[in-house]
């Protein structure tokens, strides 16, 4: 394999509640490398949290703990604030679900991509503002002198996620973890974002992890999946072996999505195992 | 039954009955409130308003709140008179405790015919829309355009010097917000999922509005109206203070600081005490409010 | 077998401060009885208002609509609601919060006039697949799964010949979505219903439907039987276009 990114080894986060501790995610351990990974699991499964929980965005009283949790030699359970303002955004960046919540409303798209720039490199207003024309142009926006004095609210779902992607790598981070990235997207529209993520995602380098509920869109995308149930990783496959999973858990949420190919009279569903939790 | 087996048949997740929901998700709503420091002091304050009301005879041990002795006019605290005597040689501890029943009857009087007016207003404005909306809406209007307290004088001047027509008076300033947040709400609700179920049920408006857009509403007005407890309360005072409200011998906390006005430097207990009744009031409300506030609706604390 | 429901050129258009919005543009097609027929598309493609139109809750511009032979506008009668019922798509905002499942079922029948109703409720909870202790349960007690069966057992309480149903199982969890499709298919057979299924996922609409619409802004794309779709022969571009975005994200040799 590549080399060595992200090293998660028995990561943990709980959430004191008034009910008892919500216990998100459960010793998940993995490696990624300079190649797609896909985590999967519905509601709940801790998917998110565990995306979050790398890139220290977990708020209080969230606690995370791991036996290792090390981007590229860097401990991150050690880090302190001025290392995550060097990491975030720059090494690691996070391009989440839905551009309308995830950028901000007052501020111009393109006035928000050359913010990201000059956070991490010194140089003049110009020299950004061509970056940021630039990045609008690699993700494929047909006006981008337009499209960078646009407002947010102004964009449709797609160019806004495209714009989310062009602030987000802007700094050229050695890892992008995408959160439900083309959930919130018209299908149609969800794979020319896909194919502009794969195409920048291809070019630089850079590694992924894809987090989604969408097993279709995960296991197409990537090279390997991680299936997550009730804040554990209860399998970790190739992407284009999904169809010969071994845990039961896994094997059963493919069997329960339709297929347009695959008639099926009546659907598999889940029957979960309390076994599953342990 | 015990009460850990009350606690658990009310907190249970699979109630058996409607009443036992009903109960259990009211009990739910107290323990949140108990929990709540601020909405715990508001209660234990109107809990004592509400108690002194009650047991009015009782804690004033017999001394009549209305018999003078001049004998013993503006007189210091004592043992005898805890919070001295006032111009007529009352016993204002006394008063101040029979107060609270005036206090009280203004409150709740005003409180029944405000929230039902204004939800009634509100309710229908924002459901029908169109030109009742407009009507109704220009009405409430013209009665928020007047400054309470002369409105309120006005038609106490007009119906004459009682606590029935003060609470009239007071009424009829204090309902317009009522009714704009009651529209405000009902305009949201209207266009949820749940009352467009309702309306292909074929419920008919009279019953959308009382089952299902009412309910909702409720909250909001109840916390606005503990809130807005504290101005009727002052607004009362204020009419008591102009000799508009209860009318003498009848102890009323406004009246009270009214009376002891003249004697304000020499006696300053005569109008203080009172003063500190509708202060300590007038908080336990507000506190009251906030914390109701918190508890039905968090996001807007 | 007789059109249950039949739409002739049926167009909405909204007033958007001044300015006209085509929701749906000339959409004709019938459905018969018995029959479950799908209308696929993506936002803005109309599907909703088509289904609101037809429910009586938007006003159609032009055009008719008919239900079981008989034209009907957008003011029902009350007889008139018993026709047809309705499932929405975002099970956290379709039953209402202060109302346990009981109070939500006994509604319909009480508007309705109808007897008998604490047994009927207990029968509506059981036909969903809920259990007996769910039944004074308050919404917000319930998971998403849950509330969309009390959902379709409050639609189904009324004993409606036709029930629509607007992306029931877009907001819930794939797992989910399979007990609740199974239910609907369940049920659509215990009471001989005619159905209509809005979706955006091809996948679900060709799971449930014989026949199905694509829409486009507006408009009726193309109509076609669900083999047809299986087998990939699709008239239209934009049809053609949905298809392979559903199946997934194909890596394209490098352009």
């Amino acid at each position: 394999m590549s080399e060595v990114l992200l090293e998660v080894e028995e990561l943990d986060v709980r959430f004191p509640g008034r009910g008892g501790v919500t216990h998100a995610v459960r010793s998940a351990s993995f490696t990624l490398g300079r190649e797609r990974l896909g985590i999967v699991g519905e509601s709940g499964s801790g998917k998110s949290t565990t995306g979050r929980a790398i890139l220290g965005l977990i708020p209080r009283p969230g606690q995370v703990s791991a036996k290792r949790l090390s981007f590229r030699g860097t401990d991150l359970m050690t880090l302190d604030h001025a290392g995550w303002l060097a990491l975030r955004g720059r090494r690691i960046s996070m391009v989440m679900q839905d551009p309308r919540y995830s950028l901000n409303p007052v501020v111009k798209v393109g006035e928000q991509i050359l913010e990201t720039y000059r956070l991490h490199h010194r140089t003049t207003v110009a020299d950004a503002r061509r970056r940021a024309l630039a990045m609008l142009e690699a993700v494929r926006i047909r006006d981008p002198d337009l499209v960078y004095h646009l407002y947010p609210h102004q964009l449709s779902g797609g160019m806004g996620q495209r714009a989310m992607i062009a602030m987000m790598l802007i700094a050229e981070p050695d890892l992008l973890i995408a959160d439900e990235p083309t959930s919130a997207l018209d299908v149609t529209v969800q794979n020319q974002v896909l194919r502009i993520l794969d195409d920048l995602v291809s070019k630089s380098g850079m590694g992924l992890i894809f987090i989604s509920h969408n097993l279709t869109v995960v296991s197409s995308f990537c090279d390997r999946v991680l299936v997550m149930y009730g804040g554990r990783i209860v399998e970790e496959v190739r992407a284009d072996m999904l169809r010969e999973a071994r845990h039961p858990y896994t094997r059963a949420l493919v069997a329960s999505a339709p297929a347009i190919d695959r008639p099926v009279a009546e659907l598999a569903t889940v029957i979960r195992d309390p076994e599953w939790l342990t | 039954m015990t009460v850990a087996a009350l606690h658990s048949w009310l907190m249970t997740d699979t109630p058996a009955s409607r009443r036992q929901a009903a109960t259990g998700n009211a009990y739910r709503a107290l323990l949140a409130i108990l929990a709540n420091p601020a909405a715990l002091a508001g209660l234990v304050i109107v809990s004592l308003l509400l108690v002194m009301a009650a047991l009015a005879p009782l804690l004033a041990g017999g001394v009549s709140p209305i018999a003078p002795d001049l004998l013993h006019r503006l007189a210091p605290s004592s043992a005898e008179h805890w919070f001295g005597t006032d111009e007529l040689g009352r016993d204002i501890y006394a008063r101040v405790v029979y107060g609270a029943r005036v206090t009280l009857t203004i409150v709740v009087l005003v409180s029944i015919v405000v929230a039902p007016i204004g939800l009634a207003v509100g309710t229908l404005s924002g459901y029908l829309g169109g030109w009742i909306d407009v009507a109704l809406m220009r009405i409430t209007d013209i009665f928020l355009a007047f400054p309470r307290l002369v409105l309120a004088l006005a038609f106490a001047a007009a119906l004459g010097p009682g606590i029935e027509n003060a609470v009239i008076a007071i009424s009829l300033t204090a309902w317009p917000p009522y009714a704009r947040l009651a529209r405000a709400e009902t305009a949201t609700i209207a266009r949820s999922d749940f009352i467009a179920a309702v309306v292909l049920q074929g419920a008919s408006t009279p019953r959308i509005l009382f089952r299902h857009i009412v309910p909702l509403c409720l909250s909001s007005v109840i916390v606005r109206l503990t809130l807005d407890m504290a101005g009727i309360i002052l607004t009362a005072a204020g009419l008591g203070f102009l000799g508009l409200g209860a009318q003498p011998p009848t102890a009323e906390w406004g009246a009270m600081v009214s009376s002891g006005r003249e004697v304000v430097l020499d006696q300053w207990w005569v109008a203080t005490i009172p003063g500190i009744a509708i202060f300590v009031v007038s908080l336990g409300f507000n506190l009251l409010g906030d914390g109701l506030r918190d508890v039905f609706d968090p996001k807007s604390a | 077998m007789a059109d249950m429901i039949a739409l002739d050129r049926l167009s909405v258009t909204f007033m958007n401060r001044h300015q006209p919005f085509h929701a749906v543009s000339e959409v004709t097609f019938s459905v018969a009885e018995g029959e479950t027929f799908g209308i696929v598309g993506e936002s803005g493609s109309g599907k909703t208002t088509v289904l609101k139109a037809i429910a009586g809750l938007v006003a159609p511009t032009s055009g008719t609509i008919s239900l079981a032979g008989r034209a009907v506008t957008a003011k029902r009668s009350r007889e008139e609601r018993k026709l047809l019922q309705y499932v929405f798509q975002d099970p956290y905002a379709s039953l209402h919060p202060r109302h346990t499942v009981d109070e939500a079922l006994l509604e319909p029948l009480y508007i309705q006039g109808i007897g008998g109703a604490a047994e009927k409720v207990a029968d509506a909870i059981a036909a969903v697949g809920l259990q007996p202790q769910h039944r004074f349960r308050y919404p917000h007690q319930l998971s998403g799964g849950q509330r969309q069966r009390v959902a379709l057992a409050r639609a189904l309480i009324l004993r409606p010949p036709i029930v629509l149903l607007d992306e029931p199982t877009s907001a819930l969890d794939v797992s989910i979505q399979a007990e609740i499709l199974n239910l609907f298919a369940r049920l659509r057979r215990a009471y001989s219903l005619t159905s209509i299924l809005v979706s955006h996922d091809l996948a679900v609409v060709a799971h449930l439907c014989e026949r199905i619409a694509v829409m486009q802004l507006g408009r009726v794309v193309e109509l076609l039987g669900v083999e047809d779709l299986r087998r990939g022969a699709v008239q239209q571009d934009y049809s053609r276009e949905l298809l392979a975005a559903s199946q997934g994200f194909f890596r394209s040799p490098s352009a």
